[in-house]
């Protein structure tokens, strides 16, 4: 017992409390998650099975991934300008665009997305723009499609981008730039060779970032796509609420958390995790 | 190859104003092919601020830079082809040693080969041949220090500008460097242009030295010329130690070293000038120094060398001063 008490440091008293709390009511309900996609309705892998042979999993699975591809690269795209152009102002003004930043992820979500459904509509602002000047002659379809789910999911998703691009960009040395610039590359030049490299760690932290987050929306595909375009956490929640098949339910939910791990693992595999996490250049 | 102008750079009436302070005013200064000239003065003085308009990452707000009789003020900073040590060295962290020093010549898209060849004879020139394939955060102080070196001058550039390049490095380590920059200076010929806010390291590598002070270039010349002859009170006490004579027709700078002490009856290397009482003796091996007490004026400061020391010099001792004729220099103005 007294060598226990030695190897237990004090600090660990602190945080006993909160650890219990996350066995008990975190890794608790994800094991019995587990549980029940290899028990319901009947013990083993028929769950897993219907993988292979429902088309519909399989399209679905797609499409999530499809989705969560391209809202990434999007995210990301927009969101290393908006670091980029923040990292490059004025004291200022970054605090201003920092504050803009914070805004928008204070709002909720549901609000953000029925905006854009006031704004996207066939009879939303801006389509009723466009009819109205003559533009077009039919409203452009931007929802119940997966433009829609697009433009939403990407909005959402800006600022998560920008936080870890931000942080990088700000630990960098100018002077290496400078260094590359007095060498005689141009700025483009340096650029590609030195400044994107050089974030690349906060490049790899917000694409995981933000693709680990979209493969669990819910409320934006369900409004914007108009229960045309399915993702995996729509259709977990049919399964819950209206099919109330719980084993297929706790077998996607365990396929999406041991996705996100093997994307862990696999990034693991190409830099330290915890410089991605850290966001230095180290 | 690249083509090697000249090299010889000239500053006419040069100013930066950041608002309202003007960090360097109205500076001349020509600077020769092949020179190695020191800009020195403490923090403040304007020495990185020009050198950064000579380099090109400052704009200028009045004056011009030509080199070779071409004006270089409008050109930005990568096409005015100077080499550059920087501060803190800011190699590119994510490549390798090679491809530091090749930097300059991959972004000028020269062929493999010669890119290879040239780097090759760079990791010779600074002795690190084994560390081609390291990355800079694999490598001591010094050794990127010296990656830094090659990979400035790897383009053969007419001018090198060093900022306080061995600012981070531990002393010992130092006055070795400066033996290496002094050699590879000497072996290739590129201008050097160096700022330090060290006075050994301006006097023992440079031909010329440009004092400065308050953004203003207060006196150039050798290292010889501005420790024998300092023209003014700050010129004198910046670069070495000086004391201070008030006479009649002046003020004058007088150097602890060419003092001689003599007890009160023994005749020194001139004509007994000063009396007075020693206050302390620090002993330094070599030399000890020796702090005196005279009745009229500041306290004297004395280097004596201690093979020369005939008596034990004490606390309290009455001593005479003597110097040669002309060791006190007459000073313009403060």
């Amino acid at each position: 017992m007294s060598t226990l008490r030695n190897k237990l440091k004090p600090g660990w008293l602190l945080v006993l409390p909160f650890l219990a709390l996350v066995v008990l009511f975190y890794l608790g309900p994800i094991l019995n998650i587990l549980m029940l996609s290899v028990t319901d309705p009947a013990p083993g892998l028929a769950n897993y099975a219907k993988l292979g042979e429902s088309d519909a999993l399989a399209r679905i699975m797609w499409t999530t991934v499809r989705i969560c591809i391209v809202t990434t690269f999007f995210s990301v795209l927009l969101g290393y300008s908006i670091a980029y152009g923040m990292v490059h102002s004025s004291t200022q003004k970054q605090s201003l665009m920092l504050t803009l930043l914070l805004v928008s992820f204070w709002i909720s979500i549901l609000v953000r997305t029925f905006s854009w459904l006031m704004l996207l509509g066939n009879r939303g602002l801006i389509n009723n723009t466009l009819l109205g000047l003559g533009i077009v002659s039919q409203p452009i379809e931007f929802m119940r499609n997966e433009l829609g789910v697009l433009i939403g999911m990407i909005h959402y998703m800006i600022p998560y981008a920008v936080l870890p691009l931000l942080v990088n960009m700000q630990s960098l040395d100018m002077r290496v730039m400078n260094a590359s610039r007095n060498l005689g590359a141009s700025g483009t030049q340096t650029f590609w060779r030195i400044y994107l490299p050089l974030t690349r760690p906060g490049i790899v932290a917000s694409s995981l970032l933000i693709f680990i987050l979209s493969l669990g929306f819910y409320v934006t595909p369900a409004i914007l796509g108009g229960g045309k375009v399915l993702m995996i956490a729509e259709y977990i929640s049919v399964q819950l609420l209206v099919t109330l098949k719980w084993g297929t339910a706790a077998m996607l939910a365990a396929l999406m958390l041991f996705g996100v791990l093997a994307l862990l693992w696999l990034m693991s595999k190409f830099m330290k995790l915890s410089t991605v996490f850290g966001g230095s250049t180290q | 190859m690249i083509e090697t102008p000249q090299g010889n750079l000239q500053i006419n009436g040069l100013s930066k104003s950041f608002g309202g302070f003007r960090a360097v005013n109205n500076v001349d200064l020509e600077i020769r092919k092949g020179e190695f000239l020191t800009l020195l003065g403490p923090s403040g003085s304007g020495k990185t601020t020009l050198l950064m308009m000579i380099a090109g990452f400052l704009d200028i707000s009045a004056g011009d830079i030509t080199l070779d009789g071409a004006s270089i003020a409008d050109l930005p900073a990568e096409k005015r082809n100077f080499g550059m040590v920087f501060q803190g060295y800011a190699l590119f962290p994510h490549m390798s040693v090679r491809d530091n020093i090749g930097y300059a010549l991959s972004v000028r898209k020269r062929p493999t080969s010669e890119i290879k060849a040239r780097v090759d004879g760079m990791l010779e020139l600074v002795q690190l041949q084994d560390f081609a394939d390291r990355k800079p955060g694999q490598l001591s102080g010094g050794q990127q220090q010296r990656v830094a070196l090659a990979r400035a001058l790897c383009f053969s550039p007419p001018v090198l500008l060093l900022d306080e390049p061995l600012g981070a490095l531990d002393k010992k380590l130092r006055v070795e460097v400066q033996e290496q920059l002094k050699d590879i200076h000497k072996r290739i010929g590129t201008t050097f242009i160096y700022v330090t806010h060290d006075q050994e390291e301006a006097l023992s590598m440079s031909d010329r030295v440009v004092i400065m002070r308050d953004g203003a270039i207060e006196q150039v010349g050798s290292p010889y010329e501005l420790y024998e002859h300092p023209t003014t009170k700050f010129a004198a006490s910046f670069l070495g130690k000086s004391n201070f004579l008030q006479r009649p027709d002046g003020l004058y700078a007088l150097r602890p070293e060419k003092i001689d002490i003599c007890g009160v009856d023994s005749a020194g290397v001139g004509p007994i000038r000063l009396t007075g009482n020693i206050s302390s003796v620090t002993y330094f091996g070599s030399m000890q120094r020796v702090i005196v007490n005279v009745v009229d004026g500041d306290p004297i400061e004395v280097d004596v060398d201690s093979w020369r020391n005939k008596q034990p010099l004490t606390e309290g001792m009455k001593v005479n001063l003597s110097w040669q004729k002309g060791a006190a220099v007459k000073l313009s103005r403060d």
